[in-house]
């Protein structure tokens, strides 16, 4: 497998380190509810770029077009989310400016996302992981009491639906398939287990946006998230590792050495050309 | 491509096999009402699949909103053989053919 191992603790790439849960707040990070919906932007934009990388290499003709129909709808999710977003923040920057002249410390996204594409397994069972936790999490989002952002939850849910059964289908095929599939299937989930513990981390900023209105109970989000994968994971014939230390960090800018190549190639074009319009 | 292998991908009758999954022919709707016409073909290994791919690859852009999968060796075909017997109008055989009713004022002519 091209990805990674045990031994790739997250790389700390930003000056960041010293800001503790209670300091997240610090001047680097903008209003709770920007901060907020960059990390529902980033998400969905960093995964959508490394689902787009399977874009004529997938393992054939109808899953290439699976995986970029995919990419493509996350791609769009983010252009909403991150538009929002810099609308919110009112310094004039649109979902353009936000996705392609951030640098990686200023990204939000989840560990998760950032981590290479892999072989087809691993891009499969994190794209489960990920389907599962987004589809409850917009549920839930999707009736908040903030009309905007309810609205944009509402609308990205009914795609990930589609991702949710599309990932877990082949789950299921690939673990209980053959011993060649299973093996990558259990590695790929052994590798990604620990990323899946930030997602359901509440911190600062999840208090702060409350008072706007936007209210996703966490812990409600775990155990749901917690059975739904279990019981497609039992489908499938395989192990979910225990004991593992939960890896954190991208929801302060504090990124794998991934993120940073990610964003050289997705930035590249709209850095040589600001501004261009085609 | 060496003998041996190209035996392995091969069938009895010496007709390079298609090793891919199971072919399934697909129907989209393209309205309420309409009929399901068909749309094309994808490779997939159950149904569940099959109508996935035909999701990913004939409905993404809303050209449909029904969708049917159906195994391709399910599909009894007429043989080109079959075409003189089969579909031969007898164009020759004029009453056949029912021109030689009044269509009534009002009845759709189509």
């Amino acid at each position: 497998m091209t990805t990674h191992d045990d031994n790739d603790t997250p790389i700390i790439t930003s000056g960041a380190a010293t800001l503790s849960v209670a300091g997240v707040r610090g001047p680097v990070f903008a209003a709770p509810l920007v901060e907020y919906l960059l990390r529902l932007g980033d998400d969905r934009l960093v995964l959508g770029h490394r689902l787009s990388e399977w874009c004529g290499h997938g393992p054939i003709l109808e899953e290439d077009i699976a995986l970029s129909n995919m990419a493509l709808d996350l791609v769009g999710q983010a252009n909403m989310f991150l538009g929002l977003a810099g609308e919110v923040e009112g310094a004039g920057r649109d979902a353009d400016a936000l996705a392609y002249f951030r640098e990686g410390v200023q990204y939000r996204n989840a560990l998760l996302v950032e981590l290479p594409r892999g072989d087809f397994g691993f891009t499969i069972m994190r794209q489960f992981l990920f389907d599962a936790y987004s589809v409850l999490f917009l549920d839930a989002l999707a009736g908040c009491g903030h009309a905007g952002v309810a609205a944009l939850a509402a609308k990205s849910l009914k795609e990930d639906k589609y991702h949710l059964r599309h990932s877990s289908e082949w789950v299921v095929r690939l673990g209980d398939g053959t011993n060649e599939s299973r093996t990558r299937a259990q590695r790929s989930l052994d590798g990604l287990w620990r990323y899946t513990g930030e997602l359901f981390e509440y911190d600062v900023i999840d208090e702060a946006v409350a008072t706007e209105g936007v209210v996703v109970d966490r812990a409600a989000l775990f155990s749901r998230w917690d059975s739904m994968v279990r019981e497609v994971l039992q489908r499938a014939t395989l192990d979910i590792p225990k004991g593992v230390v939960m890896a954190s960090g991208g929801r302060r800018g504090r990124h794998t050495e991934y993120l940073g190549h990610l964003l050289t190639v997705m930035q590249s074009v709209a850095r040589a050309h600001p501004g261009a319009t085609w | 491509m060496t003998g041996d292998v190209k035996a392995l991908h091969a069938t009895s009758n010496g007709v390079e096999a298609d090793n891919q999954w199971s072919l399934w022919e697909v129907f989209t709707q393209p309205g309420k009402g309409a009929p399901h016409e068909h749309a094309g073909s994808v490779h997939a290994t159950d149904a569940e699949h099959a109508l996935q791919n035909a999701r990913d690859v004939y409905a993404r852009r809303g050209e449909a909103v029904s969708l049917w999968v159906v195994p391709a060796d399910a599909i009894v075909a007429s043989a080109p053989g079959d075409a003189g017997p089969f579909f031969d109008p007898g164009n020759d055989k004029a009453y056949r053919h029912p021109q030689f009713y009044k269509v009534p004022r009002g009845v759709r002519v189509f």
